[in-house]
């Protein structure tokens, strides 16, 4: 094992989290390196966000031209080549991670590739494509090594029939039918992809609703329009056992009735959590906390053992890129010791799904804000009533705001329809800024545009929507 | 020759002010340091000082004179030696003397006073950094919500923004404000309150009474400030009492024949109180003593050089402290017509809010209420409270006689963290000779 060279900060793991960590840590002149055993970029960039978001480009437009004639456009012959379409996907996510690349280069980050392990504070190792091991002084350690997906007993992805998000993201050809388990955002991103480009696709939730994190109100409408597009939706139900047969893959279900049932598909997609990827870190020597697969941390990302921290997936959820990204600030700007940092707060975390209806939220649900005994005035406006969601021949979709009836405080934003992923942060900044509902309602909101439903929503909660 | 007292200028940007009030009359000796005279914009007001040990031998403007222009001589002081022949050929006609830092005047302090409504700029609350507070929109609703001075937070968002956290930490006692209205002594922080033993839960409480048996008021901002501030005051100030009995005949005498000078009616009318002379007692008391004049914060002790008395005034439902600014010069006619007009809109809740904050002591008196003697809780961030009695006939024994003399019970409260116990004493013995020998007040 030969000695290296030391730094300030090394991050294990260049998804959002560690590499965005890195690049702070250089901006505040500290000497930072990043440890990455695949691909610069993680799986948000590789295998997740980025190349999920080309995909779903591409049955957003395939939905769309199905429907040209709507908007006056004759087309024939419609098809696709899934081959092509997970081949962009691939070049999306290959331009992105050289990006990363380039932006190490750019902040003098050294880039160490190989899997890393904790040997004591301030000290990892390094083990090498080539075998070789190297050691690395670091007086801090951020682990920023992610997540990957969960699995249960009895409900094993086989890499063939039964996929995780990774298979389900470069199939070799279209299955004709799917059964997605969990309708969190990554099994509704992929039943909503699969099901554009014509597959029978089953979603299985054992919660009572689709999308569960999200407010009752959305769940429903997305539900809903999910069905509409042929989708099959069993919530309350549990799979309690996958058989591969020569035909496919055979599921037991079981509803929250006790009623059994069973289903016969080409290819299974397993959405039902992540969990963190904290083995092999030699966390357990250190005294590092791991508690149902994810590290504990305090407020400031700090693990316990001396100079020691964790952000992103592998400390838990919400496992969402931007709050790996923040927590990364945060992370370094608390070691480096800069004033007037506040811990994360996750009611200022915005979700998206890129679903068709897309959906995204911020803050407390509607019946979250009562459960923790605010009063609340709610207000709603939806699609129909937008010239411009009409125009753009997408009339379905709500905007929701929930505000604190004594305060005015904006306590969470719950959208659903078309672009609403782009609109969310508008809420995002306005809940950041802590302004109320008199400022929202006498900002100037640009005609036409999807976005004076947000304004017509606060509008709305306080009984004086214009348009509808 | 004669030393020309100049106008001065209370702001860069002065160019004329108000001759008030002179302290001094031509003839008097005057030693450096004495106020001589008062000054005032429609902003502020502030007192001249003399530097120089003489006589004033001429006073060139009037009292009351208005836009008198900044370094125009105001009055001529006499060098030691000189005679008033040494006045000839200098008149309020006088040639405006060059432009020059105010030699032999200086500004001891200045006062930011209200305007008169609808005069001038309204005075506003800062957060010390000048202009109005930085504040989400939030926190300034959660602030007006429940009647906190957002001037007296230090904000936690970007650039020392006060957001919607600060507000709630306010709201939940852990206070973080400056000392007061008084912008010019910068921002210091209290100290933080030191974590308590948690109180009975409302669920607890509950329990020990019968439903039924009760009715719930439900509490507002005014009782919900009270509680807060005087359980921070009696959890984070370390307290200690003195107490003493002033006799009030001398006193009660003075103010029958003060009173009987009074003109029937009209604005220069009076009818003063023996709160009125306590409060100026006090005021006198806390100059005689100056290390008692203080507040207490982790940066340093504020050494207040003004003798600002609060004064608790009942009203419905809870009270206020209105403050009697710089009691120590003022008359008593002045903080007796000042503090009627103080609690009558206080008992309307009528009060600005610079017009309660950032007194350096207060005085409660339950004296006219029958009440003996007590013990009041420190009015944060001030060091001392004084508890004033009611004055009764009491036999005492002086020299060998038993003697019948009006008493009056006072009880200082004080921060230990700024006045020591012999510290105190002398704060309250000074209050003492005060209330005793009325007369040295005038001295």
């Amino acid at each position: 094992m030969s000695s290296e060279a030391s730094f300030d900060l090394v991050v294990i793991g260049t998804g959002p989290g560690g590499y965005v960590a890195a690049i702070r840590a250089a901006q505040l002149g500290l000497k930072a390196a990043v440890i990455e055993r695949e691909h610069l970029g993680g799986i948000c960039l590789n295998w997740g966000c980025i190349p999920t978001k080309a995909l779903l480009r591409t049955s957003e437009l395939y939905l769309t031209l199905e429907h040209a004639e709507r908007y006056g456009i004759s087309v024939s012959g419609l098809s696709f080549d899934i081959q092509k379409i997970v081949q962009r996907s691939r070049g999306v996510a290959k331009q992105l991670s050289a990006g990363v690349a380039y932006l190490m280069k750019k902040n003098k980050i050294e880039v160490i590739e190989g899997e890393a392990r904790l040997l004591a504070p301030g000290r990892v190792a390094v083990k090498g494509q080539d075998a070789g091991e190297r050691e690395i002084q670091a007086k801090h350690v951020i682990i920023a090594t992610g997540a990957r997906a969960r699995t249960l007993p009895g409900l094993e992805p086989d890499g063939e029939r039964i996929w995780t998000y990774r298979e389900a993201m470069v199939p070799a050809a279209m299955p004709a039918s799917l059964l997605v388990v969990g309708s969190g955002a990554i099994g509704i991103e992929f039943a909503s992809f699969y099901r554009a480009l014509g597959a029978e696709v089953t979603v299985v939730e054992i919660m009572d609703r689709v999308l569960p994190v999200e407010d009752e109100e959305i769940s429903a409408l997305a539900q809903k329009a999910f069905a509409k597009q042929g989708m099959t939706i069993q919530t309350g139900t549990q799979v309690e056992k996958l058989e591969v047969t020569a035909a496919g893959v055979t599921a037991s279900l079981k509803g929250s009735d006790g009623a059994g049932s069973e289903i016969t598909v080409e290819r299974v997609i397993l959405a039902v959590g992540i969990t963190g990827n904290v083995e092999g870190l030699g966390l357990e020597a250190l005294g590092v906390k791991v508690e149902r697969g994810h590290i504990v941390i305090d407020e400031w990302c700090r693990t316990g053992a001396e100079g020691v921290y964790a952000i992103g997936d592998v400390v838990g959820p919400p496992w969402l890129a931007h709050k790996a990204s923040h927590e990364g600030i945060l992370c370094v700007e608390k070691i480096v010791g800069l004033d007037n940092l506040h811990p994360l707060d996750t009611s200022r975390i915005p979700g998206c799904t890129y679903c068709t209806p897309q959906i995204a939220s911020v803050g407390l649900s509607e019946a979250a804000a009562r459960d923790v005994g605010r009063e609340v005035k709610v207000g709603r406006f939806p699609f129909q009533a937008n010239g411009k969601a009409i125009a753009l021949g997408e009339p379905e979709g709500l905007v929701k705001t929930v505000f604190d009836a004594k305060t005015g405080e904006l306590l969470g934003a719950h959208m659903i329809g078309a672009e609403v992923t782009e609109l969310i942060q508008g809420f995002a900044i306005a809940k950041t800024l802590e302004t109320t509902e008199a400022e929202l309602i006498e900002s100037i909101f640009p005609h036409p545009t999807l976005s004076e439903m947000m304004h017509e929503s606060v509008l709305d909660a306080y009984g004086r929507v214009i348009n509808f | 020759m004669p030393i020309p007292i100049l106008m001065p200028a209370l702001s860069p940007t002065m160019e004329e002010g108000t001759l008030t009030k002179w302290l001094v009359n031509e003839g008097d000796n005057v030693v450096a340091g004495d106020i001589i005279a008062e000054i005032e914009t429609d902003k502020a007001t502030m007192e001249v000082e003399a530097v120089d040990d003489g006589r004033v031998g001429k006073i060139l403007i009037g009292e009351g004179t208005e836009n008198v222009a900044v370094n125009a001589p105001i009055a001529l002081i006499l060098e030691e030696g000189e005679d008033n022949a040494a006045l000839a050929g200098f008149d309020a006609a006088a040639e405006p003397a060059a432009p020059a830092p105010p030699s032999s005047a200086q500004i001891s302090e200045i006062i930011v006073e209200p305007a008169p409504e609808g005069t001038g700029p309204k005075p506003v609350v800062t957060n010390g950094q000048g202009g109005r507070p930085i504040a989400s929109p939030l926190a300034r609703r959660l602030a007006s919500d429940n009647a906190i001075d957002l001037g007296a937070l230090s904000g936690s968002g970007p650039h020392g923004r006060i957001v919607k956290r600060d507000v709630e930490k306010a709201l939940d006692g852990g206070f973080e404000e400056v000392a007061g209205p008084k912008a010019s002594t910068g921002q210091v922080m209290a100290p933080r309150s030191a974590s308590a033993v948690p109180a009975m839960s409302d669920e607890d409480i509950l329990a020990l009474y019968e439903p039924g048996t009760y009715e719930v008021v439900p509490i507002d901002k005014m009782r919900r400030i009270i509680a807060t501030r005087l359980t921070q005051a009696k959890q984070t100030i370390p307290h200690f009492r003195l107490e003493v009995d002033c006799e009030l005949d001398a006193l009660l005498a003075a103010r029958k024949r003060l009173n009987a000078m009074s003109p029937a009616d009209g604005p220069k009318s009076f009818r003063i109180s023996v709160n009125d002379m306590i409060i100026k007692a006090m005021g006198m008391a806390l100059q005689k003593v100056p290390d008692a004049n203080a507040t207490w914060t982790e940066h340093g002790i504020l050494r207040h050089m003004g003798s600002d008395i609060g004064v608790a005034v009942a009203v419905e439902g809870g009270l206020f402290t209105p403050v009697i600014r710089h009691a120590e010069i003022k008359s008593l006619s002045e903080i007796s017509n000042e503090m009627k007009d103080l609690a009558g809109r206080a008992r309307e809740r009528r009060l600005a809010p610079h017009e309660y904050q950032g007194g350096t002591t207060s005085i409660s008196n339950l004296g006219m209420m029958g009440v003996k003697s007590f013990d009041a809780v420190i009015n944060p961030p001030q060091a001392t409270i004084l508890a004033v009695g009611s004055g009764e006939k009491r036999p005492i024994v002086k020299g060998d006689e038993i003697k019948v003399v009006t008493l009056m019970s006072c009880t200082l409260a004080c921060d230990h963290r700024v006045v020591d116990g012999a510290l105190g004493a002398k704060l309250l013995t000074a209050f003492k000779g005060f209330i005793e020998e009325p007369v040295t007040m005038l001295v």
